[in-house]
């Protein structure tokens, strides 16, 4: 497994990654300031929303506490024209893409279906179903080879896609395809799966037999073990696997090891299938704890800067709070609104007809 | 100021009912902030901490440990000392300071994020250009067009139909099948394809399928029976008055429904849809027995025409149904074991200690079975009274969802139609339904003598696997019994 901040903050070289942020300048010290700033700030957006959702204002909550580095590093790794495919459970990906939490908690709420838009933040709506992220992927950087967007040499047009999925999910069967796919076709596609350990209450272990980023190997596809904790570790191994991606040199996978400090989702119960002493002891390897002893060692955070994250971060919770209570539900219509891109006779009537049949109700009297 | 808010017990699971409170984390008095922990409870899932929505004081605590308490009761009270009136407050109308004011967008990650993480190649710095400034205003603008209310104090408003679909709903399909010879002869022969009844495989027209509609369009009719033959005496207003769904589509103008002169098309949707399912549902997992009787309504006829003349009764609404309706509980209470269901999935039989008397009302909308919460434990009067309700509200189509719930145990009437006997099928997880036909004067021999009589048939279907004949027969003759003798209700009831 491939580190380069332990738990205590301590950075050790990486020849190859070391390069990558170099170049890139992703492990300056304002950049690492911003990403402890991120994390704190996604970190309190998911406790925020597990509140609400204790309050009745959501649906569910699929809570990503303890993945802030894995997701927040491999956010900023891609570059402004990848294309990446998400879980639900990818909010520091989608904070590092520009997408508001509130977006996020809209959907949760349901009532909406994704919110944002894809193209224009280079970044595929939240998918429920686990695996397909793969197929999409790869099918998408299939297209992206099409459009002789791959292996121009202009790092700044060049496009790669990052398919994005779990521990559970490395066992479904479409993953395995999209290997095959991806691998024939070279297609500029990294996966990248955050192992956090527990597939809702299954253990890793009972699912693989070897490290999970051995399986693509098998296929061809390189791969590699990093610390999902560690953002430099993630930054290093994601932009270099984009970057090789969209270079035109095929696939990688890596494994992202970290965990999920929180129940798989806010209707389940941790507690009642893993022991409290795994959680104490993953919770000593806290990604945001890591970074901001690391830059204590340097020197480059101070007690001010530290608070003034922690006051955002409250502000940003309770902006939440406010704006999810007493949300409205959108207009009924706007179902209809993205189901093609350009007019379409089929989809003009069934809105006529949806109208039509919304009018033949009227309000009865509130309350049971 | 004083404002007091109530915490309620949210739903803190997916689908989730009650809770029992394991833990009370505050007092009267203490102070909280948004999101502290107020109470801690267990539900069939996982115990969990519900956190405050509000900040204030603590005036109240209304629940106590141990308690096992229903999704929506308040839990605590707290008085939010006139600060920012909360969302789903138990006092105020949350609509209008919160979205739009205090948005999360003002600073969200977008505007900030690139200054403390700057990227000149990363995504940040797209981040920082698009979503910024256009999605402020977004979520608060969108807003007003809502049709279908929405807050956590107010319930949201229920909708029902109120008019019969029209017919134009229906969206157009302008994809005729046909091979091009034969879209060629039709074209020749002057005929519209879309006037053509199609029989050929998966909906194509033939060849055959054009020529007879040339034929009968120059007159030539083929047709043998037409659909006006039918239903000569059907106007556009009858569905509102009809029992079913059927005439009431047929009788309508037939623009916009896929028809020809043979059949007309219409779109499964709605009760007629719920209604099919729930019967097929029915009629493919309970193994249906039905048992008939025909009974001397004579005294029950008797004592509906005396109540009627009585004063206790001047403004209530007597009739055999509801008499029958008593003889039912009546019986039920001598053979409680019928008022069960079948418990597939826990392979369990589930007798009830109540019977909720679902009736079947034949609406505007279509079939429905509203039920007479505890009905056994109702007066013949109340229960007059309740039925009368039922059939007004149901007619109106303003039925709540929750009235056709948990039934145990279901009449129909058929009676009404001038109907002698039917096979009823069970309402979904009930185990009887008892079927009324129409009481008529007919001759019965009574010590050797032919005398005219009141004369109904019953009809009693039963869910074979948990109720055997002789159980079946046994209720079906001990209902009979008390309309034949309605005395017996006063020794039985």
């Amino acid at each position: 497994m491939i580190q380069l901040l332990s738990a205590d903050g301590t950075r050790t070289p990486h020849e190859e990654f070391d390069e990558v942020l170099e170049a890139g300048g992703l492990a300056t010290p304002e950049r690492l300031r911003g990403y402890y700033r991120d994390m704190v700030m996604i970190r309190a957006a998911d406790l925020e929303a597990t509140s609400l959702q204790r309050q009745g204002q959501l649906g569910l909550w699929a809570s990503a506490l303890g993945q802030e580095a894995a997701q927040i590093g491999a956010g900023h790794a891609a570059r402004t024209q990848d294309y990446l495919v998400p879980t639900y459970r990818e909010h520091g990906i989608a904070w590092a893409r520009g997408i508001e939490p509130w977006r996020l908690l809209e959907m949760f709420r349901g009532i909406s279906h994704g919110g944002w838009d894809p193209h224009e933040l280079r970044t595929h709506p939240y998918m429920i179903v686990l695996g397909a992220q793969a197929p999409h992927a790869v099918g998408y950087g299939m297209g992206l080879q099409r459009d002789g967007a791959v292996g121009t040499g202009d790092l700044e047009r060049d496009t790669a896609v990052l398919a994005l999925f779990g521990d559970g999910a490395s066992s479904e069967g479409e993953v395995a395809e999209s290997f095959t796919f991806a691998a024939s076709f070279e297609a500029p596609v990294v996966f990248y799966s955050q192992n956090n350990q527990w597939a809702i209450s299954v253990p890793t272990s009972v699912q693989t037999r070897v490290p999970l980023a051995q399986r693509s190997r098998g296929w061809g596809i390189p791969s590699v073990r990093v610390d999902g904790n560690d953002v430099l570790a993630v930054l290093g191994a994601v932009r270099s696997g984009l970057d090789s991606a969209r270079a035109g040199e095929g696939p990688r996978f890596i494994e992202s090891l970290t965990y999920r400090m929180a129940a798989h989702t806010t209707s389940d119960d941790a507690s009642r299938y893993r022991p409290g002493s795994e959680e104490e002891e993953w919770a000593e390897k806290d990604p945001i704890l890591r970074l901001r002893r690391h830059l204590a060692g340097l020197d480059e955070i101070d007690e001010a800067y530290v608070a003034t994250c922690e006051e955002e971060a409250h502000d940003l919770a309770m902006q939440l709070h406010h704006h999810i209570h007493g949300m409205k539900d959108p207009d009924p219509m706007i179902v209809f609104d993205n189901v093609y891109s350009e007019p379409h006779p089929i989809v003009d009537a069934e809105r006529e007809a949806y109208v039509q049949y919304l009018s033949q109700f009227e309000d009865e009297e509130a309350g049971r | 100021m004083t404002t007091l808010v109530l915490i309620t017990l949210t739903d803190p699971g997916e689908g989730l009912t009650e809770a029992e409170i394991i833990d009370i984390k505050v007092s009267v008095g203490d102070r909280i902030s948004i999101n502290d922990p107020v109470i801690e409870v267990e539900t069939a899932k996982s115990a969990v901490e519900l956190p405050s929505h509000v900040g204030g004081t603590v005036t109240r605590v209304l629940v106590a440990v141990g308690d096992e308490v229903p999704v929506g009761t308040p839990l605590i009270e707290v008085d939010t000392d006139g600060g920012p009136a909360p969302a789903g407050s138990a006092a105020d109308a949350p609509a209008a300071d919160a979205p739009t004011a205090d948005a999360p967008t003002a600073d969200a990650p977008a505007a900030d994020a690139p200054a403390s993480a700057p990227a000149p190649d990363g995504p940040s710095a797209a981040a920082s250009a698009s979503p910024a400034e256009p999605a402020p205003a977004a979520p608060a603008e969108e807003e007003p067009k809502n049709l279908v209310g929405y807050g956590s104090t107010e319930a949201p408003p229920r909708r029902r139909r109120r008019v019969q679909p029209a017919a134009d709903t229906q969206v157009p399909i302008d994809r005729i099948l046909a091979k091009p010879p034969v879209r060629k002869l039709a074209r020749d022969l002057g005929i519209a394809l879309a006037d053509v009844f199609a029989t050929g495989p998966d909906g194509t027209v033939t060849r055959e399928d054009v020529l007879a509609a040339q034929q009968r369009a120059i007159g030539g009719d083929t047709v043998s029976v037409h659909d006006g033959d039918y239903f000569p005496d059907e106007s556009p207003q009858a569905p509102e008055t009809l029992p079913g769904t059927m005439k009431s589509s047929l009788s309508q103008p037939f623009a916009g429904y896929t028809s020809d002169d043979r059949t007309t098309r219409v779109p499964i949707r709605s009760v007629r849809k719920r209604t099919a399912e729930a019967m097929v549902s029915s009629a493919f997992t309970a193994p249906h027995v039905t048992v008939f009787n025909e009974v001397d309504m004579t005294a029950t006829m008797d004592l509906v025409g005396r109540l009627r003349a009585s004063r206790e009764w001047a403004d209530v609404k007597i009739s055999p149904l509801v008499v029958v309706a008593k003889a039912l509980l009546v019986a039920i209470r001598r053979n409680p074991e019928v008022n069960a269901s079948w418990d597939e999935a826990s392979q369990e039989i589930v007798y009830k200690h109540f019977v909720n008397l679902g009736i079947a009302a034949a609406t505007p909308r279509g079939l429905i079975v509203p039920n007479i919460k505890d009905a056994h434990l109702l007066t013949l009067r109340e229960l007059a009274i309740g039925i009368n309700d039922l059939a007004k509200t149901a007619r109106a189509g303003r039925t709540p969802l929750s009235a056709t719930r948990e039934g145990t145990i279901t009449i129909t009437n058929f009676g009404v139609f001038g109907i002698d006997s039917g096979t009823p099928i069970l309402n979904p997880g009930e185990s009887v339904i008892l079927g009324m036909g129409a009481v008529k004067e007919k001759p019965r021999v009574i010590d050797g003598q032919i005398v005219p009589r009141q004369v109904a048939q019953l009809a009693a279907s039963f869910d074979h696997r948990l109720i055997d004949g002789a159980l079946g027969a046994e209720l079906l003759r001990d209902v009979s019994a008390v309309l034949e003798q309605p005395d017996l209700g006063l020794v039985w009831g």
